[in-house]
């Protein structure tokens, strides 16, 4: 009967002292969290400031500010979102309501997990094989926006299948009984009711594009711009130009890298309050994505 | 006139499908672009270099007039930040993901789940910061020797950052394990830590290790956090406290140069990217194949 007790104690002791394990293996990584912006805030909050925002890029560590990073950084994502959004929603439409079950579905399904498993600078070197030279593209906006668009494609697609599937199927049989073709169905009623779960997909998706710079790197982004690309609107026609999108570029996490590469201790400065405002980007679409979902989550009951 | 209607709404829905397909399988041309570009470049490369000395010879001097072509420093560099990293992560990203599914109340699951995936939310790029300008400094106190570019706390800040890969994917196959499994253990009245590593954990075996090699693709695929803190200097030492450098880290030195297409020195980063993308897929075929092997059905 001891023997039992004390068996029985010491394994209850074993729990506990896990318990306290866990607990700590939780902290290694909020500590970790709170110390990196806790870091980042107390060298980069003195220098954000209305100028940090409107000025170039400067030899000069006070000068210096991130308007051409900020600005590259908006555009490559509106080309990232243009060919990844439509692209992935589609493919991933294709495989949870079309789909037949044959070999080259399956391959498609290997081949998406596969691509998620690919580091990002590999993408980067494929980008500058095949965009850069053999298309012709340059080391462009448009380049780097299609690179971090076939980056995030996997995600985008996971997403969709994902909140395809969360729809029941006797809302499609209903519009079906009604006479809706498959497309009908899909338009008028699939569509509509996953939006909020592609819509969040989407978002962290481009929240992970915009911290990327590897891939960027690699197809041949410059580190110092003190210029803007060409504006997208004109006062004489023909008013709209695409012109911005073959112009060379720089993005914040680039900027960051190469003010953090430096030996000055004053460019470290410079690269802090650019990590923090990155990492508010990041951190504020994440939010942003938390929200819609929390939102169509409590709209949409079946 | 009605069958006209009809055939023109059939071959709109044909068309449509077909739009849908050739999205579907842009995935593949990705596969194929990425498989085919490295191949082709690499291909030149090997023309002028040998595969023998490529893999043997332990000098890694490119750009230099008395060039060497050997990845094994590259490779070296890539190995250790990658085991640093995942002696973090591992331990630690296991232990949350048992905490989380067997210990933890409903609430605090709900605020913890987020913050950790914030995690793997925060660019890279600031890692590096972090690691240069926040860790190896708080290292240098306890190694005072420990030079300001080494691989360790490179390998440290990386391991912190796939904790978040580990632990989710590790907790979704933990929760997987039907709760029947649970119940038997406590019913013959085995404590949770009992239940959790006699039971729980080879029952989700396989997914944890689809979690552990998720982690080690995205540990030998990281480039930032060691392009600023480990050094970009090519070293052939199995060292942590050394700076060194790695495969991705060199594309990325080479890339922030000026090399003009087609050269050699160009051809490398290619052959660095292949030697990366066959290295993750030994370990995600490995990785298959022990999903294969531990598979639970219930």
């Amino acid at each position: 009967m001891e023997d039992i007790k004390r068996l029985i104690a010491k394994h209850k002791f074993y729990d506990g002292i896990f318990a306290v394990v866990g607990l700590i293996g939780l902290f290694v990584g909020l500590v970790t969290l709170t110390a990196l912006i806790l870091d980042l805030a107390v060298d980069g909050v003195p220098r954000l400031s209305w100028q940090f925002f409107t000025e170039f890029p400067s030899r000069f560590a006070d000068q210096a500010g991130i308007l051409s990073a900020w600005v590259g950084t908006t555009l490559v994502m509106i080309v990232t979102a243009s060919a990844a959004v439509p692209l992935g929603v589609a493919a991933g439409v294709y495989l949870e309501e079309y789909a037949p079950k044959n070999w080259f579905t399956v391959l498609i399904e290997i081949n998406i997990a596969n691509l998620a498993a690919v580091p990002s600078i590999v993408y980067g070197l494929m980008a500058l094989g095949l965009f850069v030279y053999q298309f012709g593209f340059g080391q462009s906006i448009l380049t780097a926006g299609l690179t971090l668009a076939l980056l995030i494609l996997p995600m985008v697609i996971i997403a969709t299948r994902e909140s395809i599937r969360s729809i029941p199927s006797p809302i499609r049989e209903a519009s079906y009984a009604l006479g809706a073709t498959k497309w009908q169905t899909v338009r008028d009623h699939v569509l509509p009711y996953s939006t909020g779960g592609i819509l969040t997909g989407v978002i962290i998706a481009l929240s992970r594009a915009i911290g990327e710079s590897a891939p960027l790197i690699t197809i041949g982004a410059l580190t110092f711009i003190a210029f803007l690309p060409a504006p997208p609107l004109s006062a004489e026609p023909p008013f709209v130009s695409f012109q911005w999108l073959m112009d060379p570029f720089t993005v914040m996490p680039i900027q960051m890298f190469n003010w953090v590469s430096r030996p000055q201790a004053e460019f470290h400065l410079n690269a802090a309050a650019a990590g923090l405002v990155l990492l508010m980007m990041t951190l504020v679409m994440n939010g942003i994505a938390i929200y819609i979902r929390y939102r169509f989550r409590k709209r949409i009951k079946w | 006139m009605a069958s006209t209607r009809s055939r023109i709404r059939h071959l709109r829905e044909r068309l449509i499908e077909l739009i849908l397909l050739l999205a579907a399988s842009s995935s593949v041309v990705i596969t194929l672009g990425i498989v085919g570009v490295l191949v082709y470049e690499s291909a030149a490369f090997f023309e002028h270099v040998s595969i023998v000395d490529f893999l043997t010879d332990t000098q890694w001097t490119p750009l230099f007039d008395d060039a060497h072509y050997g990845i094994l420093p590259l490779l070296a560099g890539t190995l250790v930040t990658t085991a640093i990293a995942l002696t973090v992560a591992i331990p630690i990203g296991t232990i949350t993901a048992i905490y989380l599914s067997e210990y933890a109340s409903h609430r605090t699951r709900e605020i913890i789940k987020p913050v950790m995936e914030l995690l793997s939310a925060v660019p890279t790029v600031v890692y590096g910061y972090f690691a240069l300008l926040f860790l190896t400094p708080l290292l240098q106190i306890l190694m005072p020797e420990l030079p300001g570019f080494n691989m360790l706390s490179a390998g440290l800040v990386i391991g912190i950052m796939i904790i978040p890969y580990v632990s989710s994917v590790s907790e979704d196959a933990i929760r997987a394990v039907p709760m029947h499994l649970r119940e038997g253990s406590y019913a013959m009245g085995a404590t949770r830590l009992q239940t959790s590593v006699r039971v729980i954990v080879p029952a989700a075996f396989s997914g944890i290790a689809a979690a552990y090699i998720l982690g080690i693709s995205r540990a030998i695929g990281e480039t930032m956090v060691v392009a600023i803190a480990a050094g970009m200097q090519p070293n052939f030492t199995w060292d942590p406290r050394e700076p060194a450098e790695t495969i991705t880290a060199y594309i990325v030195q080479v890339s922030l140069g000026d090399l003009p297409h087609g050269t050699i020195g160009y051809q490398t980063i290619f052959a660095a990217g292949l030697t990366l993308l066959v290295m993750t897929l030994v370990f995600n075929i490995a990785g298959y194949v022990l999903r294969k092997r531990f598979r639970e059905v219930y």
